[in-house]
């Protein structure tokens, strides 16, 4: 009964934004009337500096505002180049643009969507204040609709500007932060399909994809939603799934990782997997991509403090270290096992250990952390060599053996090795004897099955109308040719 | 005349490239080229993986000569390009038709001074 009132809700958010511009003006208007009469406490207004000539004195903590802009920029980075090559490397030469495409052309489809719809759904409402800001547990409400609420307006009264601010930073740059992860998390999964889904499927799942997952999952860890830490609304009869997940362990790696796995297991395995040769076609491209994504990834975690202070610091520790032992870990496993330490065994193992830390990077030390990437190298070896072989499905680039596993880890050992050592006041993790450990595994699942069952129907639907993969002729000539005209690497 | 095909091991390319050059031979055409005969090919491993590589990459010379210098540059290839294990390549001599130069139409042996 509340799924049903939420999906109607996000069905009305949907087509709102369908409308004609002046309707959707005049409505959002109405709205921003309505909120500031409300006066939401994560509003503030820019308070007037009475010099002429000057600009107005904002409560804008600078050194905040500078990091959590370059952390923007780093967690773009993360998609294109790094991703994007990361990628392209390990498919076959005739896929390579297809796989660049998939990432450059989210970053674009991924921030129109953002600003339109995405970013209300995730975070419209406040939480604190539920009856006046319309908040609801399970889906944003239309507060940032068409960037309402987010751009700054013309203050008449004041003659000057009026940024809305999101404690110490403009709503303006968080919204930016947070949809740089919108746009990484879908073009995760685009190395499970790799090599054989129609670009337009491509398109329209993964537009459908972020609104109807990402979105919900996002306002659900973030936004005081029925998995947020801390929020009343993740009680249920006693069992809470508030967890700690500090830069998306749950909403960006399990959620991708697991749609992932049933994006291979519905389009199918690729024409002549387990007989043709596929290797990667150009690892050197896949070891600068996964050097971008380390770097990239300082963005995503220290930068997921939301300032530039003392937990950022502890963060962007955590997650080299994680990194480092991830690589270390995969190299090792390979060379224990095969005799040889690979090139992509090392890069897997850091994106493994990255992807470990990502839920506990603000919450664990810096030695734990190196656990974490340890753990993360070994499971997430396991996945891609063992697992994935076992069960026989065609996971193209492994996204659910590092991002499935390594977030599921990740998500479960933040409730062993948290710690309020770094910013909290109670206890966390099973080792400070704290509470956590239930409501990570707790808010795994829910991610587990929230993603699964919503990719599967999203999947079923495509298939049904303009179908997922490309013609077996389309296939075999690759996806440079057959999707775009293009070739990746031409003869002249 | 004649076509000497010799395919060599990369390392080996400059070695005989300077040989035949002093030797007065004064164009040749490379190629990057895979292939087996003995030697096999080797195995790679990605995430654990396996494939067989059976073509294992060289290089593949071409040089037209002249019947009487054809012992040389044979003799000058195989000098240069063995190292002795298996691998070193193969040498493949053909009978050439003819040989003309585009930019003047000389023809047979003037084409190839």
């Amino acid at each position: 009964m509340i799924m049903g009132s939420v999906w109607s809700k996000l069905g009305v958010v949907c087509a709102l934004s369908m409308l004609g511009a002046m309707t959707i003006t005049a409505v959002a208007d109405e709205q921003g009337v309505a909120q500031e009469q409300a006066s939401d406490a994560v509003l503030a207004t820019v308070e007037g500096d009475s010099s002429i000539g000057q600009k107005p004195a904002t409560p804008v903590d600078t050194g905040d505002n500078a990091w959590m802009l370059v952390s923007s920029a780093l967690v773009l980075m993360m998609t294109g180049p790094g991703l994007a090559m990361f990628y392209s490397g390990l498919v076959r030469k005739k896929n390579v643009l297809g796989v660049m495409m998939q990432c450059f052309f989210l970053m674009a489809m991924m921030t129109v969507i953002w600003g339109l719809w995405g970013y209300t759904l995730a975070f419209g409402g406040d939480p604190d204040d539920p009856g006046a800001s319309g908040y609801s547990a399970w889906i944003g409400n239309s507060e940032y609709l068409l960037m309402n609420n987010v751009a700054p307006t013309w203050q008449d009264s004041a003659g000057e500007p009026s940024y809305p601010m999101s404690g110490t930073i403009p709503v303006l740059t968080h919204m930016v932060f947070q949809g740089m992860f919108f746009i990484i998390t879908p073009a995760l999964i685009c190395g499970a399909f790799a090599e054989r889904m129609k670009f337009s499927a491509m398109v329209v799942f993964t537009a459908i994809w972020g609104t109807v997952v990402y979105c919900p999952l996002c306002h659900w860890v973030w936004d005081g939603g029925i998995l947020a830490d801390g929020s009343s609304y993740s009680q249920f009869g006693g069992f809470s799934l508030g967890a700690l997940d500090f830069a998306g362990g749950t909403v960006v790696h399990i959620s991708s990782g697991v749609s992932a796995l049933v994006c291979a297991l519905v389009l199918g395995k690729r024409l002549g997997y387990g007989s043709d040769p596929m290797p990667p076609h150009n690892l050197t491209y896949t070891t600068i991509g996964a050097a971008m994504l380390w770097v990239g990834w300082f963005g995503f975690n220290a930068g997921s403090a939301g300032a530039a202070n003392t937990v950022a610091a502890s963060a962007f520790v955590a997650t080299h270290f994680s990194a480092a032992a991830g690589a270390l870990a995969w190299a090792g496993m390979e060379w224990i096992f095969r005799g040889k330490p690979t090139v992509l065994g090392t890069c897997s193992g850091a994106v493994a250990g990255l992807v470990c830390v990502t839920p506990a990077a603000g919450f664990v030390l810096p030695i734990p952390a190196m656990i974490l990437g340890l753990v993360a190298g070994v499971a997430c070896y396991l996945a891609c060599t063992g697992l994935k072989h076992t069960f026989g499905y065609d996971d193209s680039l492994d996204a659910f053996g590092v991002h499935g596993i390594g977030g599921t880890v990740g998500a479960v050992l933040t409730g062993v090795f948290a710690t309020r050592v770094i910013q909290g006041s109670e206890r966390l993790g099973v080792l400070e004897n704290g509470p956590y450990l239930a409501a990570q595994i707790g808010a795994t699942i829910v991610t587990w099955v929230f993603a699964a069952v919503v990719t599967f129907v999203i999947l079923k639907l495509i298939d049904l109308t303009i179908g997922l993969r490309v013609s077996q002729k389309d296939e075999v000539q690759g996806l440079d040719l057959s999707q775009h005209g293009e070739e990746g690497y031409i003869f002249i | 005349m004649k076509k000497v095909e010799a395919i060599v091991r990369h390392f080996k390319l400059e070695d005989v490239k300077n040989a035949l050059t002093d030797q007065g031979v004064q164009g040749m055409t490379i190629t990057e080229v895979r292939g087996f005969g003995r030697q096999k090919g080797h195995t790679e491993m990605y995430r654990g993986t396996e494939y067989a590589v059976d073509f294992v990459p060289k290089i593949k010379i071409e040089v037209a000569v002249a019947d009487d210098r054809l012992q040389d540059v044979v003799d000058t290839i195989m000098r240069t390009a063995q190292t002795g294990q298996i691998g070193d390549g193969k040498i493949f001599v053909t009978e050439l038709l003819e040989a003309i130069r585009i930019r003047t139409g000389e023809k047979s042996q003037d084409a190839l001074g």
